[in-house]
């Protein structure tokens, strides 16, 4: 079982947080959200009742709720245990979310590794349909319809960026969109859309089940509530762990058994490296922002390996679209390589660390602006480490 | 007068990552929050709400450079040359994306826009392999422009070695040579959104990502009309015409050979911006000496078979009409399409093949004057055909495909043997060491020497309606067109609206049937009074609404005839012109194109196809049966191919 510690979601009582969000109006849904104090659980940290709040305030007679179920974040697969386990807290909360926002269609969107889910989050769905959860005035709410749909994702990392998965939908190729304007406002088909992680959704139930006060209580003053990792790596209990926000890195580690790792990359490839001294920092917005994966390396762990397998997945797995994006990881790859020759100057070294920021403020989207972390993070605290390769030449 | 962008028309096919989003704008300009209050580099403007941050610093004066953007189409965000910073914003924003919805302070060349502008443009010249030196792009390229701009002096991040990509010939027209693609799509978005073709299309992904076609065909294998828009809007040398100088050079100096050259009307009007003239200066006497002093023997008017196009087409038309209208004979279906523009008839062959039959029969000008060369001309002057070596100079990438077509051969031989671009013809003066606005002006040469004014307004969308309605119009009320269109310019036809709808009123006072055609219709009593309902489109993605609306039964279904051209603006439009293009360049050109079919008439000269001296000789001494007649038949008109979607 790959459930470490206690979930607070195995205790949340199914459809108990939609029963008490029906009972509010919309204003009070989003209202208690708002008040939870909960940001976007996959990493970026948007608040989500601000989101919701700008989906129902913008104009449009029709609207959607997604879910981005497109977990493809390396070191990430807390997704994957609450669609398995808690499918219907997902969905109650994407109801909820409709409800709040006026949506009468919601689409979960499936990354296609996670096709074996999909006939278990069907059955649910049918389940729901049959028990007026979702369906025709839902819990004899009157004007409140609301069915989800799933869509396969074809295994596009690109496509958990909102933009890029609402262009998946429609059909297009995935790739992210020009903004502003937002989703909220211009999303599925021009009509205002709400894209939320799996995890958030399932949190937006518990918080209606057990009230913005029990959620706030939780974490810190900026980032409320509990957490799910994705614990990975050099560690001899790896999986999905729950901690309030604010943990301190080594906590985690104790808890998994990685005490004596060297460095954890936080929030996956296109998360960012935390050397030993800093373990004591916590997992919060304010500190370090993480959509749940935390990969541990170990003291034998080659750090420029790390980074070289990281840029092989983003020159493998950029869209193409914008050029900082599309090239300049090709360029960082060849520099990891350059280092692991020993052929790379320090000037040049110097010269991509500047690429790697042109990329984090002139890419397109997401990808593209969080690709470089991880190697810029690794030449910044393991500088001596990366530096000391010798050249093949000098071998002989 | 100027061309809408697709994307702001509302039927934008390109997906969404690749437009800006459009903010939609109070209704009332005048309501609260309509002008926002903008400042750039420490200058204040208003602009409407939504305006692009790069539009508001153009207003300004304020120079951003752009790669991916172009004027003709959508808005793709995807070079990020263009980046610029926002006060209080994290990342730097595509300035060409960007819509102004509130007051912002913006920052066009700050420390970290350079930079990120400079590492951009070497990135770029990282992936992209080819000498300057060595490319027809050569002194006139967007990206070696911006590598200039930014002072790079060398390859920062290193330079490809050797090319990655086989360069496609399989085209008559189009060379595409992804080595030195910079995946600006701009070929992309000129293919679905200009001309609603879709040939080309990026797959792959990551640093595999290409510019492709339907399968990775050759480009000769797929659906493709060859009108060459691509070439126009590529910022490299990546797409380029198939070049024949090489061979009309060889055959300039075999002495055994006779070799021509045809000129149409559109590149007079363009070929001054390859010697650094400003658009809108037309060079037809001046470019008549440079041909000659290049070697050809001969240099004729395409304005000419333009002319005999129009009694030909428009004989076709009366019959048409005559048939279809009078003896209810439904195979000769209306309305009646033109033909002469090479782009569009491939396009109906692919698009629409079940409406071949609507399609004039009449060749384009340049195969006509392809055939008539090796016949009338050949016998004229006792030269063997197969020793003539005949050239068209065309704006047009198409005519290249066009002149290959195994159905031009009905002088016996290849009726015309190579077609030249606008661009290449350039390169060709260049290397003779020819400064073309210096040039003497010179006359064409004879028999085909005189045309008229109605020849070269062919070269501009609603061009050959114009010309043909002038022919028709006094052939039927046999009175000068000029007592019902003063100049007889036929305003309501011109103009560059994508799609036009006209009526025009024949009069209840009809003429005499004119002897040339009076073989075909009796008398004119049954179209008197008549209301004659015509039709232009340039583009074809224009060309695809009218054709819809034909489908549905709409008002384009009730038309007699429509022009098509399948470039924007028409012939000067073409994919053969000279690089760059916008809707004011060919606005600029068009004019020029005006202007001297407005010389014609002050001139002296014929402005109407029918007054042509030398057309009416030809009917004389030649095409003896008439326009329409046997002869005509077998040299003047063609058939066609339904090809449907099917890729070999």
């Amino acid at each position: 079982m790959t459930i470490r510690n206690d979930m607070t979601l195995a205790s949340i009582q199914t459809n108990a947080g939609l029963t008490a969000a029906l009972k509010m109006d919309r204003a009070g849904v989003i209202g208690a959200i708002r008040s939870s104090g909960m940001k976007g659980r996959g990493g970026a940290g948007f608040p989500t009742g601000v989101k919701w709040n700008l989906a129902a305030a913008a104009q449009g007679a029709v609207k959607y709720v997604v879910c981005n179920a497109d977990e493809g974040e390396p070191g990430t697969f807390k997704d994957r245990v609450i669609l398995s386990e808690w499918p219907d807290l997902v969905f109650e909360g994407m109801t909820i979310a409709a409800y709040a926002i006026g949506a009468a269609e919601g689409i979960l969107y499936l990354r296609g590794e996670y096709t074996y889910l999909r006939q278990g989050l069907e059955n649910c769905l049918a389940r729901r349909r049959q028990a007026n959860l979702l369906g025709q005035r839902i819990q004899g709410k009157d004007g409140f319809c609301f069915d989800v749909r799933i869509h396969m994702g074809c295994g596009a990392y690109v496509c958990g960026e909102e933009t890029a998965l609402i262009e998946s939908l429609e059909g297009h190729r995935g790739e992210a969109r020009n903004r502003p304007p937002f989703p909220v406002n211009t999303g599925f088909q021009g009509a205002p859309t709400i894209v939320n992680n799996v995890e958030t959704f399932a949190w937006a139930a518990a918080i209606c089940a057990k009230g913005a006060d029990w959620f706030k209580a939780i974490g810190t003053e900026k980032s409320t509530g509990p957490k799910m990792l994705s614990v990975s790596g050099d560690v001899t209990r790896p999986g999905v762990y729950e901690f309030p926000m604010g943990t301190t890195l080594r906590e985690v580690l104790k808890a998994a058994g990685g005490e004596n790792a060297k460095a954890v990359v936080i929030g996956g490839a296109s998360g960012y490296c935390v050397p030993a001294e800093q373990f004591s920092r916590a997992i919060s917005y304010e500190d370090m922002a993480t959509g749940g994966a935390v990969i541990v390396f170990g003291p034998d762990r080659d750090m420029l390996e790390a980074a070289e397998n990281f840029l092989e997945f983003f020159a493998d797995e950029s869209c193409g679209q914008c050029t900082p994006c599309r090239i300049g990881n090709v360029r960082l790859l060849e520099g990891v390589r350059m280092l692991q020759r020993g052929e790379c100057s320090t000037k040049y070294l110097h010269e991509l660390c500047a690429l790697g920021q042109t990329m984090q403020i002139a890419s397109k989207c997401g990808l593209g602006q969080s690709s470089p972390n991880a190697f810029l993070s690794i030449v910044k605290h393991f500088r001596h480490e990366i530096l000391g390769r010798t050249p093949a030449s000098a071998e002989a | 007068m100027s061309q809408k962008n697709p994307c702001t028309e509302g039927d934008c096919r390109t997906p969404t990552s690749q437009r800006p989003q459009v903010v939609p704008a109070p209704e009332a300009g005048d309501a609260i929050g309509s002008m926002i209050a903008v400042t750039i580099d420490d200058h204040r403007i208003k602009v409407p709400l939504g305006t692009t941050i790069l539009e508001a610093a153009r207003q300004l004066g304020i120079h951003i450079p752009t790669l991916c953007h172009h004027d003709d189409l959508c808005v793709a965000g995807v070079c990020r040359v263009c980046v610029v910073e926002v006060e209080g914003q994290r990342t730097l924003q595509a300035s060409c994306a960007y819509p102004i919805t509130q007051p912002i302070v913006i920052r066009t060349h700050t420390r970290k826009v350079r930079q990120a502008r400079r590492h951009i443009i070497d990135l770029l010249l990282s992936e992209h392999s080819g000498e300057c030196y060595s490319c027809f792009r050569n002194n006139n390229c967007e990206l070696q422009s911006l590598a200039k701009e930014y002072g790079v002096d060398f390859f920062r991040f290193g330079h490809p070695e050797k090319p990655l990509y086989k360069v496609d010939r399989s085209s008559y027209s189009v060379v595409r040579d992804m080595n030195k693609c910079v995946l600006c799509r701009r070929c992309v978005r000129t293919c679905i959104d200009v001309q609603e073709v879709g040939a080309l299309e990026a797959v792959g992904r990551g640093n595999r990502t290409t510019i492709s076609t339907y399968l990775d065909k050759p480009l000769g294998d797929v659906v493709c009309i060859n009108c060459g828009q691509c070439i126009n809007r590529c910022p490299t040398g990546a797409l380029r015409a198939n070049d024949p100088t090489d061979e009309v050079w060889a055959a300039i100096d075999d002495p055994t050979k006779h070799v021509v050259i045809q000129t149409a009307p559109s590149p007079r009007a363009a070929i001054g911006e390859e010697f650094g003239i400003e658009p809108g200066v037309p060079m037809t006497w001046e470019m008549n000496t440079a041909l000659r002093r290049c070697g050809f023997d001969k240099v004729f008017d395409t304005n000419f078979t333009a002319d005999l196009t129009i009694i030909e087409e428009g004989t076709e038309l009366i019959v048409r009409l005559y048939k279809n209208l009078v003896q209810g004979d439904a195979s000769r279906p209306l309305p009646q399409f033109t033909s002469c523009s090479p782009g569009w008839v491939k396009y109906i062959e692919h698009f629409y093949p079940e409406y071949l039959p609507h399609v004039s029969t009449c060749k384009s000008p340049q195969q006509m004057f392809g055939s008539l060369i090796k016949t009338w001309y050949a016998r004229m002057n006792d030269l063997d055909p197969a020793n003539i070596v005949s050239v068209a100079l065309m704006p047009c990438s198409a005519k290249k495909f066009e002149c290959n077509r195994p159905e031009m051969c009905d002088s016996g031989c290849k009726d015309v043997d190579y077609g030249l671009t606008t661009r290449e013809l350039a390169q060709m003066i260049r290397e003779a060491g020819i400064h073309l606005p210096e040039m003497p002006k010179s006359d064409f040469d004879d028999p085909f020497g005189t045309a008229s004014g109605s020849g070269v307004i062919f070269g501009v969308t609603g061009g050959v309606m114009e010309a043909a309605l002038r022919s028709v119009i006094e052939f039927v009320s046999g009175k000068k067109v000029e007592s019902f269109y003063e100049h007889a310019d036929i305003i309501p036809v011109r103009g560059f609206e994508g799609c036009r709808y006209v009526e025009l009123h024949i009069p209840e006072e009809v003429g005499p049937v004119p002897e040339l055609i009076a073989h075909l219709v009796p008398d004119w009593n049954w179209i008197k009074g008549a209301t004659l309902k015509v039709g232009v489109a340039h583009g074809t993605a224009n060309a695809r609404k009218v054709m819809e609306d034909i489908k549905a039964g709409g008002k384009f279904s009730e038309c007699h005839f429509i022009e098509f051209m399948a470039c924007p603006g028409g012939c000067l439009g073409g994919g053969g012109q000279p690089i760059p293009t916008s809707p004011a360049i060919r606005q600029a050109r068009a004019r020029a194109i005006y202007q001297e079919d407005a010389a014609y008439g002050k001139a002296g000269k014929a402005r109407k196809s029918h007054e042509n001296p030398a057309v009416l000789r030809l009917y004389s001494e030649f095409l003896t049966d008439g326009p329409c007649g046997h002869r005509a038949h077998k040299l003047l008109h063609t058939h066609y191919t339904p090809r449907g979607k099917w890729i070999g």
